[in-house]
Protein backbone atom coordinates (compact mmCIF):
# COMPACT_ATOMS: atom_id res chain seq x y z
CA UNK A 1 0.00 0.00 0.00
CA UNK A 2 0.99 3.62 -0.41
CA UNK A 3 1.66 5.00 3.09
CA UNK A 4 -0.20 8.25 3.75
CA UNK A 5 1.59 10.60 6.14
CA UNK A 6 -1.73 11.60 7.69
CA UNK A 7 -2.27 7.98 8.77
CA UNK A 8 1.34 7.63 9.98
CA UNK A 9 1.06 10.71 12.21
CA UNK A 10 -2.49 9.89 13.37
CA UNK A 11 -1.66 6.37 14.57
CA UNK A 12 1.71 7.23 16.14
CA UNK A 13 0.55 10.42 17.89
CA UNK A 14 -2.60 8.96 19.41
CA UNK A 15 -0.50 5.93 20.43
CA UNK A 16 1.79 8.21 22.49
CA UNK A 17 -1.25 10.01 23.94
CA UNK A 18 -2.95 6.79 24.99
CA UNK A 19 0.29 5.31 26.33
CA UNK A 20 1.03 8.45 28.34
CA UNK A 21 -2.48 8.41 29.82
CA UNK A 22 -2.08 4.74 30.74
CA UNK A 23 1.28 5.59 32.33
CA UNK A 24 -0.30 8.35 34.45
CA UNK A 25 -3.12 6.09 35.62
CA UNK A 26 -0.63 3.29 36.36
CA UNK A 27 1.44 5.63 38.52
CA UNK A 28 -1.66 6.95 40.25
CA UNK A 29 -2.95 3.47 41.10
CA UNK A 30 0.46 2.44 42.48
CA UNK A 31 0.42 5.63 44.60
CA UNK A 32 -3.10 4.83 45.81
CA UNK A 33 -1.82 1.69 47.51
CA UNK A 34 1.34 3.48 48.72
CA UNK A 35 3.74 1.65 46.43
CA UNK A 36 4.84 5.00 45.01
CA UNK A 37 5.02 8.44 46.58
CA UNK A 38 1.87 10.54 46.04
CA UNK A 39 2.27 13.25 43.39
CA UNK A 40 0.79 16.70 43.16
CA UNK A 41 -2.53 16.72 41.33
CA UNK A 42 -1.99 19.99 39.53
CA UNK A 43 1.74 19.90 38.70
CA UNK A 44 1.99 16.22 37.88
CA UNK A 45 -1.29 14.66 36.75
CA UNK A 46 -2.96 17.73 35.24
CA UNK A 47 0.18 18.65 33.27
CA UNK A 48 0.59 15.01 32.19
CA UNK A 49 -3.04 14.86 31.05
CA UNK A 50 -2.54 18.11 29.12
CA UNK A 51 0.47 16.61 27.32
CA UNK A 52 -1.50 13.42 26.53
CA UNK A 53 -4.31 15.64 25.24
CA UNK A 54 -1.88 17.51 22.96
CA UNK A 55 -0.71 14.23 21.41
CA UNK A 56 -4.33 13.13 20.86
CA UNK A 57 -5.25 16.49 19.33
CA UNK A 58 -2.20 16.25 17.08
CA UNK A 59 -3.40 12.86 15.90
CA UNK A 60 -6.90 14.16 15.29
CA UNK A 61 -5.55 17.06 13.21
CA UNK A 62 -3.40 14.64 11.19
CA UNK A 63 -6.44 12.47 10.49
CA UNK A 64 -8.29 15.44 8.98
CA UNK A 65 -5.68 15.60 6.21
CA UNK A 66 -6.54 12.04 5.24
CA UNK A 67 -10.15 12.84 4.38
CA UNK A 68 -11.41 14.18 1.09
CA UNK A 69 -14.36 15.78 2.89
CA UNK A 70 -13.47 16.40 6.56
CA UNK A 71 -16.60 18.57 6.93
CA UNK A 72 -18.63 15.37 6.62
CA UNK A 73 -16.45 13.59 9.16
CA UNK A 74 -19.29 13.39 11.70
CA UNK A 75 -21.02 10.92 9.40
CA UNK A 76 -18.19 8.47 10.10
CA UNK A 77 -19.68 7.74 13.52
CA UNK A 78 -22.82 6.18 12.03
CA UNK A 79 -21.72 2.70 10.95
CA UNK A 80 -20.18 1.46 14.19
CA UNK A 81 -22.09 -1.82 13.88
CA UNK A 82 -19.99 -3.01 10.95
CA UNK A 83 -17.00 -0.72 10.48
CA UNK A 84 -13.91 -0.66 12.72
CA UNK A 85 -13.05 2.73 11.27
CA UNK A 86 -16.39 4.03 12.51
CA UNK A 87 -15.69 2.54 15.95
CA UNK A 88 -12.31 4.28 16.00
CA UNK A 89 -14.01 7.55 15.07
CA UNK A 90 -16.33 7.15 18.09
CA UNK A 91 -13.73 5.98 20.59
CA UNK A 92 -11.11 8.66 19.80
CA UNK A 93 -13.26 11.63 20.94
CA UNK A 94 -14.40 9.54 23.91
CA UNK A 95 -10.76 9.02 24.84
CA UNK A 96 -10.08 12.74 24.48
CA UNK A 97 -13.08 13.56 26.62
CA UNK A 98 -11.92 11.26 29.41
CA UNK A 99 -8.35 12.59 29.31
CA UNK A 100 -9.79 16.10 29.48
CA UNK A 101 -12.03 15.18 32.42
CA UNK A 102 -9.13 13.44 34.18
CA UNK A 103 -6.95 16.52 33.72
CA UNK A 104 -9.65 18.98 34.82
CA UNK A 105 -10.49 17.04 38.02
CA UNK A 106 -6.78 16.91 38.86
CA UNK A 107 -6.29 20.57 37.97
CA UNK A 108 -8.98 21.68 40.41
CA UNK A 109 -7.66 19.15 42.92
CA UNK A 110 -11.17 17.80 43.33
CA UNK A 111 -10.99 14.63 45.38
CA UNK A 112 -14.37 13.81 46.96
CA UNK A 113 -14.60 10.78 49.25
CA UNK A 114 -16.78 8.71 46.88
CA UNK A 115 -16.53 5.36 48.60
CA UNK A 116 -16.07 6.54 52.18
CA UNK A 117 -12.60 5.03 52.56
CA UNK A 118 -10.88 8.35 53.27
CA UNK A 119 -8.14 8.12 50.63
CA UNK A 120 -7.32 10.70 47.99
CA UNK A 121 -7.76 10.44 44.19
CA UNK A 122 -10.90 8.27 44.30
CA UNK A 123 -12.76 10.15 41.54
CA UNK A 124 -9.67 10.40 39.30
CA UNK A 125 -8.96 6.69 39.76
CA UNK A 126 -12.52 5.92 38.61
CA UNK A 127 -12.07 8.18 35.56
CA UNK A 128 -8.66 6.59 35.05
CA UNK A 129 -10.11 3.08 35.14
CA UNK A 130 -12.79 3.98 32.58
CA UNK A 131 -10.12 5.77 30.53
CA UNK A 132 -7.91 2.68 30.62
CA UNK A 133 -10.70 0.55 29.15
CA UNK A 134 -11.35 3.21 26.50
CA UNK A 135 -7.61 3.53 25.71
CA UNK A 136 -7.42 -0.20 25.08
CA UNK A 137 -10.64 -0.02 23.04
CA UNK A 138 -9.01 2.68 20.93
CA UNK A 139 -5.86 0.60 20.44
CA UNK A 140 -8.01 -2.37 19.41
CA UNK A 141 -10.10 -0.22 17.05
CA UNK A 142 -7.02 1.30 15.42
CA UNK A 143 -5.41 -2.11 15.05
CA UNK A 144 -8.60 -3.75 13.77
CA UNK A 145 -9.01 -1.08 11.06
CA UNK A 146 -6.03 -2.84 9.49
CA UNK A 147 -6.36 -6.36 10.86
CA UNK A 148 -9.98 -6.72 9.70
CA UNK A 149 -9.17 -6.43 5.98
CA UNK A 150 -8.56 -10.05 5.08
CA UNK A 151 -7.26 -9.19 1.61
CA UNK A 152 -4.20 -7.48 3.07
CA UNK A 153 -2.63 -10.60 4.51
CA UNK A 154 0.29 -8.77 6.16
CA UNK A 155 -2.25 -6.91 8.32
CA UNK A 156 -4.86 -9.62 8.84
CA UNK A 157 -3.33 -11.00 12.01
CA UNK A 158 -3.88 -10.62 15.78
CA UNK A 159 -0.24 -9.45 15.93
CA UNK A 160 -1.34 -6.20 14.27
CA UNK A 161 -3.58 -5.33 17.22
CA UNK A 162 -1.02 -6.53 19.77
CA UNK A 163 1.68 -4.40 18.17
CA UNK A 164 -0.50 -1.27 18.12
CA UNK A 165 -1.04 -1.72 21.87
CA UNK A 166 2.63 -2.45 22.62
CA UNK A 167 4.13 0.25 20.38
CA UNK A 168 1.70 2.88 21.65
CA UNK A 169 2.33 1.79 25.22
CA UNK A 170 6.13 1.80 24.74
CA UNK A 171 6.22 5.32 23.31
CA UNK A 172 3.79 6.58 25.98
CA UNK A 173 5.80 5.12 28.84
CA UNK A 174 9.09 6.37 27.36
CA UNK A 175 7.60 9.85 27.16
CA UNK A 176 6.30 9.49 30.73
CA UNK A 177 9.84 8.56 31.88
CA UNK A 178 11.24 11.73 30.35
CA UNK A 179 8.33 13.71 31.83
CA UNK A 180 8.92 12.48 35.39
CA UNK A 181 12.68 13.11 35.06
CA UNK A 182 11.82 16.82 35.05
CA UNK A 183 8.70 16.70 37.20
CA UNK A 184 9.00 13.90 39.78
CA UNK A 185 12.55 12.45 39.74
CA UNK A 186 11.76 9.74 42.31
CA UNK A 187 9.48 8.04 39.75
CA UNK A 188 12.12 7.73 36.99
CA UNK A 189 13.13 4.19 37.96
CA UNK A 190 9.49 3.03 38.02
CA UNK A 191 8.52 4.52 34.65
CA UNK A 192 11.91 3.76 33.09
CA UNK A 193 11.66 0.09 34.03
CA UNK A 194 8.17 -0.18 32.58
CA UNK A 195 9.25 1.70 29.43
CA UNK A 196 12.10 -0.80 28.95
CA UNK A 197 9.80 -3.80 29.57
CA UNK A 198 7.09 -2.58 27.16
CA UNK A 199 9.62 -1.51 24.51
CA UNK A 200 11.20 -4.95 24.71
CA UNK A 201 7.78 -6.64 24.49
CA UNK A 202 7.00 -4.46 21.47
CA UNK A 203 10.28 -5.55 19.89
CA UNK A 204 9.30 -9.19 20.34
CA UNK A 205 5.82 -8.55 18.89
CA UNK A 206 7.09 -6.56 15.93
CA UNK A 207 9.85 -9.01 15.06
CA UNK A 208 7.22 -11.75 15.38
CA UNK A 209 5.04 -10.04 12.79
CA UNK A 210 8.07 -9.52 10.52
CA UNK A 211 8.76 -13.26 10.68
CA UNK A 212 5.11 -14.05 10.03
CA UNK A 213 4.92 -11.69 7.08
CA UNK A 214 8.06 -13.11 5.53
CA UNK A 215 6.33 -16.48 5.30
CA UNK A 216 2.91 -15.50 3.99
CA UNK A 217 1.27 -17.86 1.54
CA UNK A 218 -0.75 -15.76 -0.88
CA UNK A 219 -4.40 -16.70 -1.32
CA UNK A 220 -4.69 -15.06 -4.73
CA UNK A 221 -2.57 -15.43 -7.81
CA UNK A 222 -2.78 -14.31 -11.42
CA UNK A 223 -4.64 -17.53 -12.27
CA UNK A 224 -7.49 -16.88 -9.86
CA UNK A 225 -7.43 -13.16 -10.68
CA UNK A 226 -8.42 -13.66 -14.32
CA UNK A 227 -9.76 -17.19 -13.95
CA UNK A 228 -7.45 -18.92 -16.42
CA UNK A 229 -5.85 -22.18 -15.29
CA UNK A 230 -2.45 -22.04 -16.92
CA UNK A 231 0.91 -21.98 -15.13
CA UNK A 232 2.31 -19.31 -17.43
CA UNK A 233 0.29 -16.10 -17.64
CA UNK A 234 1.84 -12.73 -18.40
CA UNK A 235 0.14 -9.39 -18.39
CA UNK A 236 0.83 -7.49 -21.60
CA UNK A 237 -1.23 -4.35 -20.96
CA UNK A 238 -3.12 -2.93 -17.96
CA UNK A 239 -5.32 -0.87 -20.25
CA UNK A 240 -3.74 2.56 -19.81
CA UNK A 241 -0.32 4.20 -19.73
CA UNK A 242 -0.68 7.33 -17.60
CA UNK A 243 -1.25 5.67 -14.23
CA UNK A 244 -4.43 5.67 -12.19
CA UNK A 245 -5.69 5.38 -8.65
CA UNK A 246 -4.96 1.66 -8.93
CA UNK A 247 -1.27 2.24 -9.61
CA UNK A 248 -0.88 5.07 -7.07
CA UNK A 249 -2.79 3.93 -3.97
CA UNK A 250 -1.81 0.29 -3.70
CA UNK A 251 1.97 0.43 -4.00
CA UNK A 252 4.60 2.36 -2.07
CA UNK A 253 6.52 3.07 -5.26
CA UNK A 254 9.93 2.28 -3.76
CA UNK A 255 12.34 -0.52 -4.49
CA UNK A 256 12.85 -3.61 -2.38
CA UNK A 257 16.17 -2.23 -1.05
CA UNK A 258 14.49 0.95 0.19
CA UNK A 259 11.93 -1.19 2.02
CA UNK A 260 14.68 -3.25 3.62
CA UNK A 261 16.64 -0.18 4.76
CA UNK A 262 13.46 1.31 6.29
CA UNK A 263 12.94 -1.96 8.15
CA UNK A 264 16.44 -1.85 9.68
CA UNK A 265 16.05 1.86 10.41
CA UNK A 266 12.86 1.37 12.37
CA UNK A 267 14.20 -1.65 14.24
CA UNK A 268 17.21 0.37 15.40
CA UNK A 269 15.42 3.66 16.07
CA UNK A 270 12.27 2.29 17.72
CA UNK A 271 13.85 -0.40 19.84
CA UNK A 272 17.65 -0.64 20.06
CA UNK A 273 18.60 3.03 20.56
CA UNK A 274 15.71 3.88 22.97
CA UNK A 275 16.43 0.78 25.05
CA UNK A 276 20.08 1.86 25.37
CA UNK A 277 19.15 5.47 26.13
CA UNK A 278 16.53 4.39 28.70
CA UNK A 279 19.11 2.16 30.36
CA UNK A 280 21.62 5.03 30.54
CA UNK A 281 19.08 7.70 31.43
CA UNK A 282 17.25 5.74 34.11
CA UNK A 283 19.74 7.27 36.58
CA UNK A 284 17.72 10.47 36.16
CA UNK A 285 19.19 12.30 33.17
CA UNK A 286 16.18 14.09 31.63
CA UNK A 287 17.96 15.08 28.42
CA UNK A 288 18.92 11.49 27.60
CA UNK A 289 15.39 10.28 28.41
CA UNK A 290 13.87 12.97 26.21
CA UNK A 291 16.27 11.90 23.46
CA UNK A 292 15.10 8.31 24.00
CA UNK A 293 11.53 9.38 23.33
CA UNK A 294 12.51 11.55 20.34
CA UNK A 295 14.46 8.73 18.72
CA UNK A 296 11.69 6.24 19.43
CA UNK A 297 9.03 8.51 17.94
CA UNK A 298 11.07 9.02 14.75
CA UNK A 299 11.56 5.25 14.69
CA UNK A 300 7.79 4.78 15.00
CA UNK A 301 7.25 7.01 11.96
CA UNK A 302 9.54 4.66 10.01
CA UNK A 303 7.81 1.65 11.58
CA UNK A 304 4.35 2.86 10.54
CA UNK A 305 5.57 3.71 7.03
CA UNK A 306 6.95 0.20 6.74
CA UNK A 307 3.79 -1.36 8.20
CA UNK A 308 1.64 0.39 5.59
CA UNK A 309 4.06 -0.11 2.70
CA UNK A 310 4.66 -3.78 3.35
CA UNK A 311 1.04 -4.80 2.82
CA UNK A 312 0.60 -6.27 -0.63
CA UNK A 313 -2.88 -5.77 -2.07
CA UNK A 314 -4.25 -8.52 -4.34
CA UNK A 315 -5.46 -5.89 -6.82
CA UNK A 316 -1.79 -5.37 -7.77
CA UNK A 317 -2.08 -8.66 -9.67
CA UNK A 318 -4.06 -6.72 -12.27
CA UNK A 319 -1.46 -3.97 -12.58
CA UNK A 320 1.86 -5.63 -13.37
CA UNK A 321 2.74 -4.15 -16.77
CA UNK A 322 1.84 -0.86 -18.41
CA UNK B 1 -34.33 -11.30 -5.28
CA UNK B 2 -32.86 -9.56 -8.27
CA UNK B 3 -29.11 -9.34 -8.77
CA UNK B 4 -28.22 -7.40 -11.88
CA UNK B 5 -24.80 -8.18 -13.30
CA UNK B 6 -22.64 -8.36 -16.38
CA UNK B 7 -21.46 -11.55 -17.98
CA UNK B 8 -18.35 -11.02 -20.08
CA UNK B 9 -17.49 -13.49 -22.80
CA UNK B 10 -13.70 -13.67 -23.03
CA UNK B 11 -14.08 -15.86 -26.09
CA UNK B 12 -15.34 -13.02 -28.22
CA UNK B 13 -13.84 -9.91 -26.57
CA UNK B 14 -11.41 -8.42 -29.10
CA UNK B 15 -9.95 -5.81 -26.75
CA UNK B 16 -11.18 -2.76 -28.67
CA UNK B 17 -11.79 -0.62 -25.54
CA UNK B 18 -15.17 0.55 -26.87
CA UNK B 19 -16.74 -0.33 -23.51
CA UNK B 20 -14.07 1.77 -21.74
CA UNK B 21 -14.75 4.90 -23.76
CA UNK B 22 -18.53 4.55 -23.82
CA UNK B 23 -18.52 4.00 -20.04
CA UNK B 24 -16.43 7.11 -19.56
CA UNK B 25 -18.63 9.11 -21.96
CA UNK B 26 -21.91 8.11 -20.33
CA UNK B 27 -20.80 8.45 -16.74
CA UNK B 28 -18.86 11.68 -17.16
CA UNK B 29 -21.97 13.31 -18.66
CA UNK B 30 -24.30 12.03 -15.99
CA UNK B 31 -26.16 13.75 -13.19
CA UNK B 32 -23.50 12.74 -10.65
CA UNK B 33 -21.00 15.14 -12.21
CA UNK B 34 -17.96 14.62 -14.41
CA UNK B 35 -15.32 11.97 -13.84
CA UNK B 36 -12.18 13.98 -13.28
CA UNK B 37 -9.31 13.90 -15.77
CA UNK B 38 -5.96 15.31 -14.71
CA UNK B 39 -3.73 16.69 -17.44
CA UNK B 40 -5.72 14.90 -20.18
CA UNK B 41 -3.77 16.35 -23.12
CA UNK B 42 -0.38 16.81 -21.46
CA UNK B 43 2.34 14.60 -20.15
CA UNK B 44 1.32 11.80 -17.78
CA UNK B 45 -2.45 12.07 -18.25
CA UNK B 46 -4.53 10.32 -15.62
CA UNK B 47 -8.17 10.16 -14.76
CA UNK B 48 -11.12 8.36 -13.24
CA UNK B 49 -12.43 5.29 -15.06
CA UNK B 50 -14.99 2.67 -14.05
CA UNK B 51 -14.03 0.10 -16.64
CA UNK B 52 -10.75 -1.02 -18.18
CA UNK B 53 -9.69 -3.63 -20.70
CA UNK B 54 -6.48 -5.46 -19.96
CA UNK B 55 -4.51 -7.90 -22.05
CA UNK B 56 -2.85 -11.12 -20.96
CA UNK B 57 -0.74 -13.66 -22.76
CA UNK B 58 -1.38 -17.26 -21.79
CA UNK B 59 1.25 -19.92 -22.48
CA UNK B 60 4.71 -19.80 -23.97
CA UNK B 61 5.63 -18.89 -27.53
CA UNK B 62 4.64 -20.29 -29.99
CA UNK B 63 1.75 -21.86 -28.07
CA UNK B 64 0.30 -18.61 -26.82
CA UNK B 65 -3.13 -17.18 -26.65
CA UNK B 66 -4.05 -13.56 -26.09
CA UNK B 67 -6.88 -12.86 -23.69
CA UNK B 68 -8.47 -9.44 -23.51
CA UNK B 69 -9.92 -8.98 -20.09
CA UNK B 70 -12.42 -6.20 -19.30
CA UNK B 71 -12.57 -5.37 -15.59
CA UNK B 72 -15.08 -3.23 -13.72
CA UNK B 73 -16.90 -3.49 -10.39
CA UNK B 74 -18.20 -7.04 -9.99
CA UNK B 75 -21.14 -6.01 -7.75
CA UNK B 76 -20.30 -8.77 -5.25
CA UNK B 77 -23.22 -10.43 -3.51
CA UNK B 78 -21.19 -10.33 -0.29
CA UNK B 79 -19.50 -7.01 -1.05
CA UNK B 80 -16.56 -6.49 1.35
CA UNK B 81 -16.40 -2.76 0.53
CA UNK B 82 -19.85 -2.05 2.01
CA UNK B 83 -19.56 -2.98 5.74
CA UNK B 84 -16.19 -1.20 6.15
CA UNK B 85 -17.60 2.18 5.08
CA UNK B 86 -17.81 4.32 8.25
CA UNK B 87 -20.55 6.60 6.91
CA UNK B 88 -22.84 4.24 5.02
CA UNK B 89 -22.03 6.06 1.77
CA UNK B 90 -21.11 2.74 0.23
CA UNK B 91 -24.18 0.54 -0.04
CA UNK B 92 -25.70 -2.38 -1.89
CA UNK B 93 -29.22 -1.90 -3.20
CA UNK B 94 -31.61 -4.56 -1.96
CA UNK B 95 -33.92 -4.27 -4.97
CA UNK B 96 -31.35 -5.08 -7.68
CA UNK B 97 -28.02 -5.79 -5.92
CA UNK B 98 -26.14 -2.87 -7.46
CA UNK B 99 -23.28 -1.61 -5.25
CA UNK B 100 -23.27 2.20 -5.24
CA UNK B 101 -21.57 5.13 -3.50
CA UNK B 102 -23.60 8.07 -2.23
CA UNK B 103 -21.27 10.90 -3.29
CA UNK B 104 -22.96 13.27 -0.84
CA UNK B 105 -22.18 11.06 2.15
CA UNK B 106 -18.67 9.88 1.16
CA UNK B 107 -15.93 11.47 3.28
CA UNK B 108 -13.17 10.28 0.95
CA UNK B 109 -11.29 8.14 3.49
CA UNK B 110 -10.51 5.52 0.79
CA UNK B 111 -11.05 2.67 3.27
CA UNK B 112 -13.53 0.89 0.94
CA UNK B 113 -10.93 0.75 -1.82
CA UNK B 114 -8.58 -1.09 0.52
CA UNK B 115 -11.32 -3.62 1.18
CA UNK B 116 -11.89 -4.44 -2.51
CA UNK B 117 -9.56 -7.23 -3.69
CA UNK B 118 -10.29 -6.40 -7.34
CA UNK B 119 -9.26 -2.74 -7.31
CA UNK B 120 -12.65 -1.80 -8.71
CA UNK B 121 -12.97 1.56 -6.97
CA UNK B 122 -11.39 4.82 -8.06
CA UNK B 123 -10.96 7.99 -6.08
CA UNK B 124 -12.03 11.15 -7.89
CA UNK B 125 -9.24 13.64 -7.17
CA UNK B 126 -11.45 16.64 -7.88
CA UNK B 127 -14.70 15.71 -6.16
CA UNK B 128 -12.67 13.99 -3.39
CA UNK B 129 -15.06 11.06 -3.20
CA UNK B 130 -14.80 7.38 -4.07
CA UNK B 131 -16.42 6.37 -7.36
CA UNK B 132 -17.19 3.11 -9.05
CA UNK B 133 -19.20 1.38 -11.75
CA UNK B 134 -22.91 2.07 -11.23
CA UNK B 135 -24.04 -0.54 -13.76
CA UNK B 136 -25.49 2.59 -15.45
CA UNK B 137 -28.23 2.78 -12.83
CA UNK B 138 -29.24 6.15 -14.34
CA UNK B 139 -29.80 4.47 -17.70
CA UNK B 140 -31.24 1.00 -17.13
CA UNK B 141 -34.38 2.35 -15.42
CA UNK B 142 -34.83 5.40 -17.68
CA UNK B 143 -38.40 5.13 -18.96
CA UNK B 144 -37.72 7.77 -21.63
CA UNK B 145 -35.35 5.39 -23.40
CA UNK B 146 -36.63 2.62 -25.69
CA UNK B 147 -36.57 -0.73 -23.80
CA UNK B 148 -33.71 -2.03 -25.96
CA UNK B 149 -31.52 0.85 -24.81
CA UNK B 150 -32.16 0.36 -21.09
CA UNK B 151 -28.83 -1.40 -20.76
CA UNK B 152 -25.43 -0.27 -19.47
CA UNK B 153 -23.41 1.89 -21.86
CA UNK B 154 -20.62 -0.70 -22.08
CA UNK B 155 -23.09 -3.41 -23.12
CA UNK B 156 -24.65 -1.13 -25.75
CA UNK B 157 -21.29 -0.30 -27.28
CA UNK B 158 -19.71 -3.76 -27.47
CA UNK B 159 -19.30 -4.57 -31.19
CA UNK B 160 -18.92 -8.31 -30.61
CA UNK B 161 -21.67 -8.69 -27.98
CA UNK B 162 -19.08 -9.90 -25.51
CA UNK B 163 -20.99 -8.24 -22.69
CA UNK B 164 -24.33 -9.60 -21.53
CA UNK B 165 -26.48 -7.85 -18.95
CA UNK B 166 -29.27 -9.24 -16.81
CA UNK B 167 -30.45 -10.78 -13.57
CA UNK B 168 -28.17 -13.62 -12.48
CA UNK B 169 -30.74 -14.76 -9.90
CA UNK B 170 -33.38 -15.45 -12.55
CA UNK B 171 -32.56 -18.97 -13.81
CA UNK B 172 -34.19 -18.27 -17.18
CA UNK B 173 -32.40 -15.02 -17.93
CA UNK B 174 -29.92 -14.76 -20.80
CA UNK B 175 -27.04 -14.27 -18.35
CA UNK B 176 -27.98 -17.22 -16.14
CA UNK B 177 -28.25 -19.52 -19.15
CA UNK B 178 -24.88 -18.28 -20.42
CA UNK B 179 -23.25 -18.89 -17.03
CA UNK B 180 -24.83 -22.33 -16.74
CA UNK B 181 -24.26 -23.61 -20.25
CA UNK B 182 -20.98 -21.93 -21.13
CA UNK B 183 -18.94 -22.43 -17.97
CA UNK B 184 -19.34 -18.98 -16.42
CA UNK B 185 -16.96 -18.34 -13.52
CA UNK B 186 -16.17 -15.70 -10.88
CA UNK B 187 -12.90 -13.86 -10.20
CA UNK B 188 -10.90 -14.69 -7.07
CA UNK B 189 -13.51 -17.07 -5.64
CA UNK B 190 -11.10 -17.78 -2.74
CA UNK B 191 -12.19 -14.64 -0.89
CA UNK B 192 -15.86 -15.57 -0.66
CA UNK B 193 -17.02 -12.23 -2.04
CA UNK B 194 -19.38 -13.98 -4.47
CA UNK B 195 -19.01 -11.56 -7.40
CA UNK B 196 -22.24 -11.13 -9.34
CA UNK B 197 -20.38 -10.47 -12.59
CA UNK B 198 -19.24 -13.64 -14.30
CA UNK B 199 -16.78 -14.38 -17.08
CA UNK B 200 -17.21 -16.92 -19.85
CA UNK B 201 -13.99 -18.77 -20.66
CA UNK B 202 -12.16 -19.04 -23.97
CA UNK B 203 -13.39 -21.99 -26.03
CA UNK B 204 -11.83 -23.98 -28.86
CA UNK B 205 -14.10 -24.52 -31.86
CA UNK B 206 -12.98 -27.75 -33.51
CA UNK B 207 -14.60 -29.62 -36.46
CA UNK B 208 -14.10 -33.35 -36.42
CA UNK B 209 -14.16 -34.94 -39.93
CA UNK B 210 -14.49 -38.69 -40.12
CA UNK B 211 -13.04 -40.85 -42.93
CA UNK B 212 -16.40 -41.74 -44.49
CA UNK B 213 -17.34 -38.07 -44.73
CA UNK B 214 -14.52 -37.60 -47.27
CA UNK B 215 -16.18 -40.05 -49.68
CA UNK B 216 -19.80 -39.34 -50.60
CA UNK B 217 -21.85 -42.29 -49.52
CA UNK B 218 -24.28 -41.78 -52.36
CA UNK B 219 -21.28 -42.11 -54.69
CA UNK B 220 -22.09 -39.90 -57.66
CA UNK B 221 -19.04 -41.20 -59.50
CA UNK B 222 -20.87 -44.29 -60.76
CA UNK B 223 -23.83 -42.27 -62.01
CA UNK B 224 -21.47 -40.12 -64.01
CA UNK B 225 -19.79 -43.27 -65.35
CA UNK B 226 -16.39 -42.27 -64.16
CA UNK B 227 -14.33 -45.27 -63.25
CA UNK B 228 -12.52 -45.12 -59.96
CA UNK B 229 -11.67 -47.17 -56.92
CA UNK B 230 -15.07 -46.48 -55.39
CA UNK B 231 -17.30 -46.56 -58.45
CA UNK B 232 -18.40 -50.16 -57.86
CA UNK B 233 -19.50 -49.47 -54.30
CA UNK B 234 -23.24 -49.38 -53.59
CA UNK B 235 -24.94 -46.01 -53.67
CA UNK B 236 -27.87 -44.67 -51.71
CA UNK B 237 -30.00 -45.29 -54.78
CA UNK B 238 -29.18 -49.02 -54.58
CA UNK B 239 -30.74 -49.17 -51.13
CA UNK B 240 -33.76 -47.09 -51.96
CA UNK B 241 -34.69 -48.70 -55.26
Amino acid sequence: MHPAFSVIFLTTLIGVGQGLFLALVTGESYAAVNLLPQQSSREFYAVGALLAMLFLIGGLIASIFHLGHPERGWRAATRWRTSWLSREVIVLPLMMGLVFLYGVVHFFDWHPDLFGVGTRNQLTLVIGAIGTVVAFALFVSTGMVYASIKFLQEWASPLTVVNYILLGGASGFTFATAFVAYNAPDLVTFYGTWAIIITFAALVGRVGSLFRNARIKRHSNIQSAIGVRHPRIQQKAMGFMGGSYNTREYHHGKGISALKSVRWTFLILTFVVPLLLLWIGIAGNGTILLAAFGVQYVGLLFERWFFLAQANHPQNLYYQTI
Amino acid sequence: MTQLALVIDLNVCVGCHACVTSCKEWNTSGQAGPMFDDNPYGQDPTGTFFNRVQTYEIGEFPNTETVHFPKSCLHCEDAPCVPVCPTGASFKRTEDGIVLVDYDKCIGCKYCSWACPYGAREFDEQQKVMKKCTLCVDRIYDQSLPPAERRPACVMSCPTSARLFGDVHDPDSEVSIAIRERGGYQLMPEWGTKPANHYLPRRKTRKVIHEDELVRSDNPLRKEEIESEHSRAPTLDDWLM
